[in-house]
């Protein structure tokens, strides 16, 4: 992926087909730690621990048909790449929390890219979905 | 384009009002497949373009959603038309000029683009 947006967008949508009806998507650009941290946190499906412990696995999927899943893993990536750190939460039933920081003074570190356009068609194409959408600066 | 939260709720709402036709009474649905292939080679464009010819058209008969990955990454980014009472088209490799003469000559005009058209009818990857 290009851009941190699109990677937000790849993860919204796993959310989506895990039949999710809140999405929250909350990024905090910390300026004094010159850190990104996103929360994505939905009600969908959830995983049990198993499933958790293999979604950063590229050959591992639930999709039907399928053989790899890249999402996670190249969100992942991204991450690592740039000294940052993740984390994946989620219980059958209870929803999926991950949490990415992001390293922006790293010179690997992607940038942010276009986060509007990433929640205008989110909310354009789903109006079902109630999705709910921070941006917060800190210094 | 710079968003505020108010107009993000006032997206929803239009979006919502226009959409009685997710429980079945649209003309056409438009998917666009936002696989993380799709997403990689550009379906956010895509599906930003098939929403700007569904407002400046006033097509609210007109679905426009996402699925993920048609399971054809190398022809990323793809979308499905289907018209009511027809077989869904798959067009793939797609920009905003296809995109366009997709929805003004296929979901408007209702017939379909034959030389963008990659797939007719539902088929399942074995």
């Amino acid at each position: 992926m290009e851009e941190i947006a699109l990677h937000i967008l790849d993860i919204v949508e796993n959310s989506i087909n895990a039949n999710a009806t809140q999405i929250g998507i909350a990024l905090v650009k910390d300026s004094s730690r010159k850190t990104l941290t996103i929360v994505i946190t939905d009600n969908g499906n959830g995983m049990v621990h198993d499933e958790v412990n293999r979604t950063l696995d590229p050959f591992y999927t639930t999709k039907e048909g399928k053989r790899i899943g890249l999402g996670l893993p190249l969100y992942a990536q991204s991450v690592r790449e740039c000294g940052g750190t993740f984390s994946i939460e989620s219980g059958t039933g209870s929803g999926t929390k991950i949490t990415a920081v992001f390293m922006l003074d790293h010179p690997d570190c992607k940038k942010i890219g276009d986060m509007d356009e990433t929640i205008y068609v989110l909310k354009a194409s789903h109006p079902e979905i109630e999705f709910n959408y921070t941006y917060e600066e800190v210094w | 384009m710079k968003l505020k939260p108010e107009d993000l709720d006032k997206i929803t709402e239009r979006m919502r009002s226009s959409t009685a036709l997710r429980e079945g009474a649209c003309r056409a649905k438009i998917t666009v497949h936002m696989g993380t292939c799709g997403i990689a080679t550009g379906a956010r464009g895509i599906l930003k373009a098939f929403l700007a010819k569904k407002e400046e058209n006033r097509a609210d008969d007109v679905l426009v959603t996402t699925s993920g990955c048609a399971g054809l990454c190398s022809h990323e980014p793809m979308a499905t038309i289907q018209l009511e009472g027809e077989p869904p088209v798959k067009y793939a490799e797609l920009t905003e000029e296809k995109v366009g003469r997709i929805f003004d000559e296929h979901v408007m005009g209702r017939k379909m683009v034959k030389e963008l058209a990659l797939a007719i009818g539902n088929e399942r990857i074995i």
